[in-house]
């Protein structure tokens, strides 16, 4: 393959200078700035980080370096120079000749980004093809070389596989060897791992910055994450608003950062509850064995106990069974074996055999909000129902506890009339846990509730759960695949693994050594903030 | 492809059953029916007797749970019975009354599918491409004002246009108009091919100027269904744009052309041949109208003359026709529909 880009590729030439970047979005009939002035360059080779709030403009950046603003978004001014071409100011023609071939792009969701109806060798190869860089041939060798050297599993015949029949993290690797087929001079990473498990994510972050060194590919990697950012940036920028926080070398950031802002950003990580020791059960599952279809074992023989007034926090990846264990829970998948009981009295599989009085007892909270809310329904619609359904409430009664339940999720009345789409994530997320609380329940299952959030939002969350657990006294069955949301707000952790439970106990216990093994792989996968994280622990598990 | 082939299978037999459904209710409806063929044929004069010599002669004095289980099993043996219009020393089985109709319709169907499916596709694509500009607007109009006439009245027009090519210069009308503008119409109305307004074939009709014959029922029918299916195209193809792989192609550099091509229209088939296969199935059981227009004998009016005489064999025959086509081609657009889909073709 050749070398599509002019001149020698070495270090220290600027190869993209963004200048006063403004860009505006349509929404509510009329356009919003998103981007308010941004002035961001890059050297060949060189790796910058962006990293904000959602809504901060970081992936409207990262695709504005590509000349390209999302369907519903316009570039109004500025300018945008990757190695001499100003790129608002070509053709369509000439930017789209760029796209793929010198300025490539990884998106944050694989399974959503590649096309269901080709396999992936096609895709990967077909810029290359499409522009004339490769003859069909050439392309396919050079494709399987970039999956070998990407770790990916049967390098040679993984490329005939279709989308939904690798995994996520092979998906996001056969991603990035596609944005690298044309040997880009610049690769836009937005927020590549964000959907991955802790254990796939340091498996792909290593492919990624290992392929990025040994091309010399210059990137922006766009990312919430810092301590993802922190492993994979030489510089971070810090994005608010569409502006500029602050810029700086990544451990000069991380060391020392100047703003307000960006210290705050820095220290939600730190919460951290004191645990306290379990007193009487609410919910014990004994031996509780499930599956879907019969055949497929998702939990085998799981034995967790929930005490009151505590919080349980299960982990695991991906395919844990965590999700399934809530759902044997709610008594949405009745178990093929093993009981539970709950408060004493033995609980019936189904949901159908439940008597009204235990539904309103175990209440449940989903990752996402948007698809937990009915779209059409106010905010007083959504919380009047379990009071009516529950409570019999109505009327005055009804109205005064809806206020009250309002207050108690630290939100205004004013909202009571909007609808879910009306709301931020977090506004959205407080309803869910509004409606839970609405019911009076003793336990609270929250699967995934603060994955989709950002970090500031998340650590509100976290805050107002563990204060209505104080106030009220009901325990938490906290499912999540994030170690800092655990240390955050857990009391006892089970770790779950394949549908097993590989260790449970108090969380001083499990995250101190010495651990399971796979705990271990678990715990250290987490990033850390230390920017030498990712190549100690690597150099590590090598040995 | 195991589990393919079960789904297919599946359905097979789900639409085995559905047409034994819908030959009962073919039945009924038919036994339901005032008066029979013996009465309408006799007419009012005839006496009690000579209607019950005649209907014990076709056989329609039986009651009707055994007629069905005749007819039912007659048609497992391919025998679709004779019609009721035969007499003794001169049979007319139903299948062979039926079949050049059939032919005829078949043709018809054909020759309009092969040029209203691509049409319509090539234009759902074309409008889907440059959405929301004016080639999509009057493509959209176009379209809409063709479906939204009658057919009779597209079909009389459409005739009328092929008569007026020779008479219109003569015509008072265009006397009326100014000189330029009459010779100006004079000429584009010399364009129109000189198309035969009545369809009339049979057996020894050779094939091209079968085709020829059937030119204008199969534009008329075109206009008719080219706005669905154009439209569901573009529908699909636009549902899909909005998918984030989409956005990724772009990224990738590709042109508008090879996005809607290439990574829109694979994902789209499944919504758009249902709504072929809908209009395929109403070119074969729905054309009556035009052609009675273009006097075209196809099995839409030989059905209607078997309802008028109580021509029963004639008219379950047709109805179980109809019903089998429905059904045939739904189970074709699924097959399409699972072709087209890798999940279901490579399961993991």
């Amino acid at each position: 393959m050749k070398n599509s880009g002019p001149g020698p590729r070495e270090k220290g030439k600027d190869l993209l200078q963004i200048r006063n970047l403004h860009v505006e979005g349509f929404s509510d009939e009329r356009w919003h700035p998103i981007v308010r002035g941004i002035d961001l360059t890059l050297k060949r080779g060189e790796v910058l980080g962006l990293i904000g709030e959602s809504g901060a403009g970081k992936s409207t950046i990262g695709l504005a370096a590509m000349g390209y603003a999302k369907p519903g978004c316009r570039i109004t001014q500025g300018s945008i120079l990757f190695d001499g071409i100003d790129l608002l100011a070509v053709s369509e023609t000439v930017r789209r000749r760029l796209r793929g071939s010198r300025i490539a792009y990884v998106a944050q969701s694989a399974a959503a980004s590649f096309n269901p109806a080709h396999r992936l060798l096609e895709q990967t190869v077909e810029t290359a093809v499409a522009h004339g860089i490769a003859s069909r041939e050439e392309a396919n060798r050079s494709a399987v070389d970039l999956y070998r050297r990407l770790q990916l599993p049967d390098p040679e015949t993984i490329g005939f596989r279709y989308p939904h029949q690798v995994s996520g993290g092979q998906l996001q690797r056969a991603m990035t060897a596609m944005a690298m087929a044309c040997r880009p001079d610049l690769i836009v990473f937005d927020e590549p791992t964000t959907a991955l498990d802790v254990t796939t994510q340091v498996e792909v972050l290593a492919s990624i910055r290992n392929i990025v060194e040994e091309f010399n590919t210059a990137a922006i990697y766009v990312t919430h994450d810092l301590a993802v950012v922190a492993q994979m940036a030489h510089r971070i920028m810090v994005l608010r608003d569409g502006l500029t926080v602050e810029e700086a070398e990544t451990r000069q950031m991380l060391a020392a950062p100047a703003q307000e802002y960006t210290k705050t950003l820095w220290a939600v990580r730190k919460l951290a509850k004191p645990e306290v020791a379990a007193e009487e059960y609410l919910l014990t599952i004994d031996h509780v064995t499930a599956a879907y279809a019969r055949t497929v074992k998702v939990l085998q023989d799981v034995c967790i106990k929930v005490p009151r007034e505590r919080t349980v926090a299960v982990v695991g990846e991906s395919g844990s069974g965590k999700s399934t264990l809530a759902r044997v829970v709610t008594g949405l998948l009745p178990s093929l074996s093993g009981s539970i009981s709950f408060a004493g009295q033995p609980l019936s599989k189904s949901l159908k055999m439940r008597p009204k009085e235990v539904l309103r007892r175990i209440q449940m909270i989903y990752q996402t909000p948007d698809n937990a809310l009915n779209p059409r329904q106010t905010v007083e619609d959504i919380i009047a129902r379990p009071l009516e359904f529950y409570l019999g409430f109505s009327g005055a009664q009804r109205d005064r506890r809806i206020g009250e339940l309002m207050h108690m999720v630290e939100m205004s009345e004013a909202y009571l009339d909007r609808l879910p789409a009306e709301l931020s994530g977090g506004q959205k997320q407080r309803v869910c846990i509004a409606r839970a609380l609405a019911a009076d329940p003793d336990l609270i299952i929250c699967d995934e509730i603060t994955s989709a959030l950002d970090q500031i939002v998340q650590e509100e969350i976290l805050k107002l759960l563990m204060r209505l657990q104080k106030d009220f006294g009901m325990s938490y069955l906290f499912i999540t695949h994030d170690i800092a949301t655990v240390r955050a707000i857990a009391d006892e952790i089970v770790v779950m693994h394949q549908g097993k439970v590989v260790e449970q106990g108090m969380k001083s216990e499990v995250l101190t050594p010495p651990h399971p093994a796979y705990t271990e792989r678990l715990l250290s996968s987490v990033p850390e903030m230390d920017p030498d994280w990712l190549t100690t622990l690597l150099a590590r598990r090598k040995i | 492809m195991n589990p393919v082939a079960r789904t297919v299978l599946e359905r097979l037999g789900l639409g085995l059953i559905t047409l034994f459904i819908v030959s009962i209710i073919i039945f009924s409806a038919i036994a339901m029916l005032p008066g029979d063929f013996a009465k309408a044929t006799l007419g009012q004069s005839a006496t009690s007797e000579t209607v019950a010599a005649f209907q014990r002669e076709i056989g329609i004095d039986r009651p009707p749970v055994e007629r069905y289980f005749v007819w039912v099993a007659q048609m497992l043996h391919g025998d679709f019975g004779s019609s009721f219009a035969s007499r003794t020393g001169y049979r007319r089985s139903v299948a062979e009354i039926i079949a050049p109709r059939l032919y005829n319709t078949m043709f018809l169907a054909a020759v309009t599918a092969l040029v209203a499916v691509p049409l319509a596709l090539g234009l759902g694509i074309l409008a889907a491409l440059y959405r929301n500009g004016w080639f999509d607007r009057l493509v959209n109009a176009v379209t809409l004002t063709t479906i939204s006439f009658p057919e009779f009245f597209v079909a009389y027009m459409l005739a009328y246009l092929v008569i007026s090519r020779d008479t219109f210069i003569g015509s008072d009308f265009a006397q009326s108009l100014p000189h330029w503008l009459a010779a100006s119409l004079g000429w584009a109305l010399n364009a129109v091919p000189k198309f035969p307004t009545l369809s009339n074939v049979n057996e020894q009709t050779p094939f091209w100027d079968h085709v020829w014959k059937v030119a204008l029922p199969a534009i008329t029918l075109t206009l008719v269904i080219v706005a669905h299916m154009m439209r569901m195209t573009r529908a699909a193809i636009i549902n899909m744009l909005a998918s984030p792989y989409i956005d990724m192609a772009r990224l990738k550099g590709m042109s508008p052309m090879v996005i809607v091509l290439r990574h829109a229209l694979p994902n789209a088939w499944a919504p758009i041949v249902t709504v072929v296969a809908f209009n395929l199935a109403y070119l074969i059981v729905g054309v009556v109208v035009v052609e009675v227009v273009f006097v075209y004998p196809g099995i839409g009016q030989l059905m209607v003359d078997a309802v008028k005489s109580r021509d029963v064999p004639v008219v379950q025959a047709c109805a179980l026709i109809f019903a089998a086509t429905y059904i045939l081609l739904n189970l074709i657009a699924d097959i399409i529909s699972i072709a087209t889909n890798p999940r279901l073709l490579h399961p993991r």
